[in-house]
C-alpha cells in the first residue's frame, strides 16, 4: 500500500471516529435503558471505541 | 500492617527499583544493544500521559458527570489517527534538525528566533503549573488517606500546616532529587534519556495493573459483574439519573466537542508528551505499532472507572468520601491492605511518571531556550571563551528542576485545594492548546511568520491567564472574589468567566472559544501582514517541504561567509567535550570520503551546517545560531537570493521529479516488451518442439507401414499366415496414425479456441457405465478387475457428454495399458467434493516417477525411456484431457508412488 493510501485511509478514519463520537450519532445512544446489562450510552461508546482502535491497526499494520 | 514507615519504604524501594531498570537500560544503549528500541516500550513510554488525573481523578469525574471523563482518551485516539500524517513529519523534520525539545521545534520553525522559543518556554511552565501540581496533590492526599488505615477520613485542608510539616511539600523536594538523578546525569547531544524512557515504560505497566485489579476487585469481588452494580445504581434515585442522558450531566454536547478537541491538541503539544513521542523517538516506523496500541492502552485503563464510579457512590453515599479517592478508598473500606498498597504504588506511579518526563522535558525547555540565548548574548560572561561548559548546562537543568517542583507545590498551595483533579489538569490542558495553530500551521503553512507566531502565541496566552488561571486564583482567595462577580473596576463585559457576555458554557469551553479565536486570529492576521526575512523562509520550507529534500544539501545551501575548522572544533568541544567534537568531525568527514583528523577538512558551508545542527542537538537552534554566529564571519542573504534558491530548488524538485516519473514509464515498457519477446521466443520453441516430435511420431507407423508393405510387394510367395500378421501390423499402425493426427487436429482445434462444446448437463454415472462398459472387451482380454463406487445420486455437471466420456476413456485406456495383464486392477470413484464431483481413477501398475508426474500433462510426453520401450501412445490423450477438463473449470492431476500405481483424479464444478 503507497504511503498516499494509508494516508487517506488514517484520514477517513479520524472523520469517522468525529462523526461516531458527536452530535448527533451520539445522540442515538443517549438513552435509558440497558445492553447486556450495561447502559446504552457506556456500551455504545466503549463498543465504537474498539472498534475504531481496530480498524486502526489493520491500517497500520497492512 | 499500613503504618507510615511500611508505606514509605514501600515508595522508597519501588523508586528505587525504576532507578535500577533506567540504570540498567542506560548501560545498554551505551554498549550500543538498547532495550527500549521496540514498538512495544515506545507505546508504552506514550502512556505517561495517563497520570495521577487518569489514576484517580477520572472515577471522580464519573462520580458528577457520568461518561465526562472520557473524551479525555477518546480525543487522543482521534488525533492518533492523524498521526501518520502530521507526527510522522515532525519526527522527519525533529530528527533533521536535532530538535530538543517542544519550544525548540518552534523557535526553530520560525527563524531560529530565541524570542518564540523563550515564550513558548513561558507559557509551557506556566501553563503545566497547576498539572504537576495536580501530581503532588493526588500523592500527598493518597498518603494522607492511607496512613489513616483502617479508618477513612479526608485529609483536612492543608492551609494552616507548615510547610516544614506539609507531605505534599517534601515530595516535590523528593521527586525533584529523584528527577535530577534521573534525567540531568550527562548531557547526550542528542537528548535522549534511554533509562528514562524504560523506567516509563515499566511505570505504565505498574499502573495499568493496579487500576485494573481494583477494577476487577469492585466489579466482581463486590459485585456480581457489570449488570449487578449498574441495576444496583439504576435502583438509587440520586444514581439513575446518572446512567442515561448527557446533555444534563456532562454539560452538554458543546463541552463534549471542546474536551474533545482539547485533548486532541493535549496528545500532541503536552511537553512530556511531545518528548517521549519525538525527543525519545529511535525509530520513525515504532508509529505502526504505537498508533493502535497506545489507544487500546487508553481503553484498558478506562473500562473500570464507571464501575468503580458507581461501586464507590454505592458504598459511600453520604458524600463524605471524595470521589477523587475512591480508587484507594474501597479497597481500604473492604479490608484488602495488600490490594490498597498496590493502588498506592499505581498513583505514585501515575504521578512520578508525569513529574519525572515533564519536568525533563520543561527544564531542557528552561535550560535551551530561555537562559542560554540570555547568557550568551551577555559579553560580559565571555562564555565564548569557556573551555568546556557541560557542567553550566547541567547546572541550569538542575536548577530549573528544583524550581519548577517547587513552582508547582506553590500552586497547589495558592490555588490547587480548591479543584477537583480533573478541573485542574484542564486549565493546563488549555494551556498547551496554545501552541497548536504555531505548530500545525508551521508544518503545513509556508506563508506563517515569526511575528505571526507571537502575535499568536501572546494573544492566546494571555487570553487563557484571563479566562482560566486568573479565576482560580480569585475563588482560592488569592484575588478579590469581585473581579469574577463584576468584572474588573466594575466592567461587567470584562467577566472572566463571561467574556463579552458570551454566557451559559462551562469555563473550559468558554476560554477555548476565546483564546483560540485571538490565537489563530493573531497568527494568521499578522503573519499575512508582516513579509518573513530570509532565515524564516529558509526554516519554513526546511520544515513544511520536508519530504521532498534531497538531505544532503539541505540548510548548506543557504550559507555565504568564512570560517575556519578550528574555530568551529573548540565550540562544539566546549559543549559537548572533546570525545563528543571528535566523532562528530569524524562523521561529518566520513561521509566526504575523507578521515579526520589525518586529512584536513574545509571550513565550508556544510561543516558548518553540520556543526550548527550538532550544537542544536545540545543547546537548541536558538542558542546554536547564536554561537555560531559568534565565531563565523557571514554574509547576510537577502530575502530575494533566499526566495530565488528556493525557486530554483523548488524547480529542480518539480524537474528531477517529471524525469523519475519519465523514466519509469520507460522501464515500466521496456519491461513489458521483454516479457512479450521472451514469450514470442517461447512459442517459437515450442512450435519448433512439436513440428519435430510431430514428424516423429508420424515417421514411426510410417516405416513399418512401408517396410511391411514393401516385403509384401517383393514377396509374393510370402506364406498366408505370415501374410496375415503383416496386413494385421499394417492396419494397426494406420489406426494409430488416424488416431494420432485425429488427436492433432483435436488439440489444435483446443488450443485454437475452435472446438465445438456442446454444454449439457451431464450424469457422470451414465459416463462411467458407459466408457467401462466400452472398455469391456480390453478389460476382459487383459485379467482386469474393474471395481466402481459411484453414490447412487449424483448432481449433474455442465459438460459436454461426448468430451467427457473422451476423458473418461483416455484415463481408462491408460490405465488397462499400464496394469499387469492378470493381476490387474482398477478402481473408479466418483464423490461430491466442495462445489463439484471429484472422479478418481487407481490402477495398480508400476507408478510414475516424481519427476514424470509433474511433466505427464504435458504435450507428447510419454513417462519411460521412450529410446528403448514401445511407446504406449501419442502422448497427446493426458495433455487433451487436461485441456478438456479445464475448459469446464475443473483440474486434474496426478497421485502415484512408483510401484504402488497411479491414481489420476479430476473435478468439475457442478
Amino acid at each position: 500500500m503507497s504511503e498516499e493510501t494509508k494516508s487517506q485511509r488514517f484520514v477517513a478514519l479520524c472523520m469517522l471516529g468525529m462523526l461516531l463520537f458527536n452530535f448527533p450519532i451520539l445522540a442515538l445512544f443517549n438513552v435509558g435503558g440497558t445492553l447486556f446489562g450495561v447502559p446504552v450510552l457506556y456500551a455504545y461508546l466503549f463498543m465504537a471505541w474498539a472498534a475504531l482502535i481496530a480498524l486502526m491497526a489493520l491500517v497500520a499494520e497492512r | 500492617m499500613l503504618q507510615g514507615p511500611v508505606i514509605i519504604l514501600t515508595s522508597f524501594a519501588y523508586l528505587g527499583l525504576l532507578f535500577a531498570i533506567a540504570f540498567y537500560a542506560d548501560k545498554r544503549a551505551d554498549a550500543g544493544r538498547p532495550v527500549i528500541a521496540n514498538a512495544y516500550v515506545y507505546s508504552l513510554s506514550l502512556a505517561v500521559y495517563a497520570t495521577a488525573w487518569t489514576f484517580y481523578g477520572s472515577v471522580g469525574r464519573a462520580a458528577s458527570d457520568g461518561v465526562g471523563f472520557l473524551p479525555i482518551y477518546i480525543g487522543p485516539t482521534l488525533m492518533i489517527a492523524l498521526w501518520w500524517l502530521v507526527m510522522r513529519k515532525i519526527l522527519r523534520i525533529s530528527k533533521q534538525n536535532r530538535i530538543t525539545s517542544l519550544a525548540d521545534f518552534v523557535a526553530s520553525r520560525y527563524g531560529k528566533s530565541a524570542l518564540i522559543g523563550g515564550l513558548v518556554t513561558v507559557i509551557a511552565v506556566i501553563g503545566i503549573l497547576p498539572y504537576i501540581s495536580l501530581q503532588l496533590k493526588a500523592i500527598s492526599s493518597s498518603y494522607s488517606i492511607l496512613v489513616q488505615y483502617p479508618q477513612i477520613t479526608m485529609p483536612a485542608a492543608a492551609a494552616g500546616t507548615s510547610i516544614a510539616s506539609d507531605t505534599a511539600f517534601w515530595i516535590a523536594l523528593i521527586l525533584a532529587a529523584f528527577t535530577i538523578a534521573f534525567g540531568t546525569r550527562h548531557l547526550d547531544a542528542a537528548e535522549h534519556h534511554q533509562g528514562m524512557v524504560a523506567a516509563i515504560a515499566f511505570e505504565s505497566l505498574v499502573k495499568l495493573l493496579a487500576f485494573l485489579a481494583v477494577g476487577v476487585f469492585v466489579t466482581f469481588g463486590l459485585y456480581h459483574g457489570f449488570g449487578d452494580l449498574f441495576a444496583r445504581a439504576a435502583a438509587e434515585p440520586k444514581l439513575a439519573a446518572m446512567l442515561t442522558p448527557l446533555e444534563g450531566v456532562a454539560g452538554g454536547y458543546a463541552s463534549w466537542v471542546w474536551l474533545t478537541i482539547l485533548s486532541m491538541m493535549a496528545i500532541m503539544f503536552l511537553p512530556r508528551q511531545f518528548q517521549v513521542t519525538v525527543i525519545e523517538n529511535l525509530d520513525e516506523r515504532h508509529l505502526n505499532k504505537a498508533i493502535w496500541l497506545f489507544p487500546l492502552y487508553m481503553l484498558a485503563i478506562n473500562v473500570f472507572v464507571l464501575p468503580i464510579a458507581f461501586g464507590g457512590l454505592l458504598h459511600f453515599p453520604d458524600g463524605a468520601v471524595d470521589a477523587d479517592t475512591f480508587v484507594l478508598t474501597l479497597p481500604m473500606a473492604e479490608k484488602q491492605e495488600a490490594l490498597a498498597l498496590l493502588v498506592f504504588i499505581g498513583g505514585l506511579s501515575a504521578a512520578t511518571g508525569m513529574v519525572i518526563v515533564e519536568t525533563i522535558a520543561l527544564s531542557t525547555m528552561v535550560c535551551n531556550d530561555l537562559v542560554m540565548p540570555v547568557l550568551l548574548r551577555l559579553r560580559a560572561l565571555r562564555l565564548n571563551e569557556r573551555a568546556d561548559l557541560t557542567g553550566l548546562l547541567l547546572g541550569i537543568r538542575r536548577g530549573a528542576i528544583v524550581l519548577i517542583l517547587l513552582l508547582g507545590y506553590l500552586y497547589f498551595k495558592l490555588a490547587g485545594e480548591a479543584y477537583a483533579l480533573v478541573s485542574i489538569g484542564l486549565i493546563s490542558f488549555a494551556a498547551v492548546a496554545q501552541f497548536a495553530p504555531v505548530v500545525l500551521g508551521g508544518i503545513f503553512w509556508k506563508g506563517a511568520t515569526r511575528r505571526g507566531a507571537a502575535a499568536g502565541l501572546v494573544a492566546g496566552f494571555a487570553v487563557w491567564f484571563y479566562t482560566l488561571l486568573l479565576p482560580a486564583l480569585a475563588r482560592s482567595g488569592w484575588l478579590p472574589a469581585g473581579i469574577l462577580e463584576h468584572g474588573p473596576w466594575g466592567i461587567g463585559l470584562l467577566r472572566p468567566l463571561e467574556l463579552f457576555g458570551l454566557a451559559g458554557l462551562d469555563q473550559i469551553t468558554h476560554a477555548m472559544i476565546w483564546s483560540m479565536l485571538a490565537n489563530i486570529g493573531a497568527y494568521v492576521g499578522v503573519s499575512l501582514l508582516a513579509s518573513p526575512g530570509a532565515e524564516e523562509a529558509r526554516q519554513a520550507s526546511v520544515f513544511v517541504d520536508v519530504f521532498r529534500q534531497n538531505p544532503d544539501t539541505r540548510g548548506a545551501r543557504f550559507w555565504r561567509g568564512t570560517a575556519s575548522v578550528p574555530d568551529l572544533y573548540n565550540m562544539l568541544a566546549r559543549f559537548l567535550g572533546a570525545a563528543g567534537a571528535d566523532a562528530s568531525f569524524r562523521d561529518h568527514a566520513a561521509i566526504k570520503g575523507r578521515q579526520w583528523p589525518r586529512d584536513a577538512l574545509e571550513a565550508d558551508a556544510e561543516l558548518v551546517h553540520h556543526v550548527e545542527v550538532q550544537l542544536a542537538g545540545a543547546i537548541g537552534a536558538a542558542s546554536a545560531r547564536i554561537m555560531i554566529a559568534s565565531v563565523v564571519k557571514e554574509e547576510a542573504l537577502s530575502i530575494e537570493e533566499v526566495r530565488e534558491i528556493l525557486d530554483e530548488a523548488s524547480q529542480v524538485v518539480v524537474y528531477s521529479h517529471r524525469l523519475e516519473q519519465k523514466s519509469r514509464e520507460l522501464e515500466a515498457a521496456t519491461a513489458e516488451l521483454r516479457q512479450a519477446n521472451e514469450r514470442l521466443t517461447e512459442l517459437d520453441r515450442l512450435k519448433d518442439d512439436f513440428v519435430s516430435t510431430i514428424t516423429h511420431e508420424l515417421r514411426t507407423p510410417l516405416t513399418s507401414i512401408r517396410a511391411f508393405t514393401q516385403i509384401l510387394l517383393e514377396n509374393p510367395q510370402v506364406e498366408l499366415e505370415q501374410r496375415r500378421k503383416f496386413l494385421g501390423i499394417i492396419t494397426k499402425e494406420t489406426e494409430r496414425l488416424t488416431r494420432l493426427i485425429n488427436q492433432v487436429l483435436d488439440l489444435s482445434k483446443i488450443e485454437s479456441g475452435k472446438a465445438e462444446w456442446h454444454e449439457s448437463a451431464v450424469d457422470m454415472r451414465e459416463v462411467v457405465a458407459d466408457t467401462v462398459t466400452g472398455m469391456s472387451q480390453v478389460f476382459e482380454e487383459r485379467e482386469i478387475k474393474v471395481d466402481t463406487s459411484v453414490p447412487e445420486r449424483l448432481k449433474p455437471v455442465k459438460a459436454d457428454v461426448d468430451r467427457m466420456i473422451q476423458v473418461m476413456l483416455n484415463l481408462l485406456s491408460n490405465a488397462a495399458k499400464f496394469c499387469e495383464p492378470g493381476r490387474g486392477r482398477i478402481e473408479i470413484a466418483v464423490s461430491e467434493h466442495g462445489g463439484g464431483l471429484r472422479i478418481d481413477v487407481r490402477d495398480n501398475g508400476p507408478g510414475i516417477d516424481p519427476d514424470d508426474q509433474k511433466v505427464i500433462f504435458d504435450k507428447f510426453r510419454q513417462v519411460g525411456d521412450t529410446l528403448t520401450a514401445k511407446p504406449h501412445g501419442s502422448g497427446l490423450g493426458l495433455h487433451i484431457s487436461r485441456q478438456i477438463v479445464e475448459h469446464f473449470g475443473g483440474r486434474m492431476w496426478v497421485e502415484s508412488a512408483p510401484g504402488q500405481g497411479a491414481c489420476f483424479s479430476f473435478t468439475l464444478p457442478t
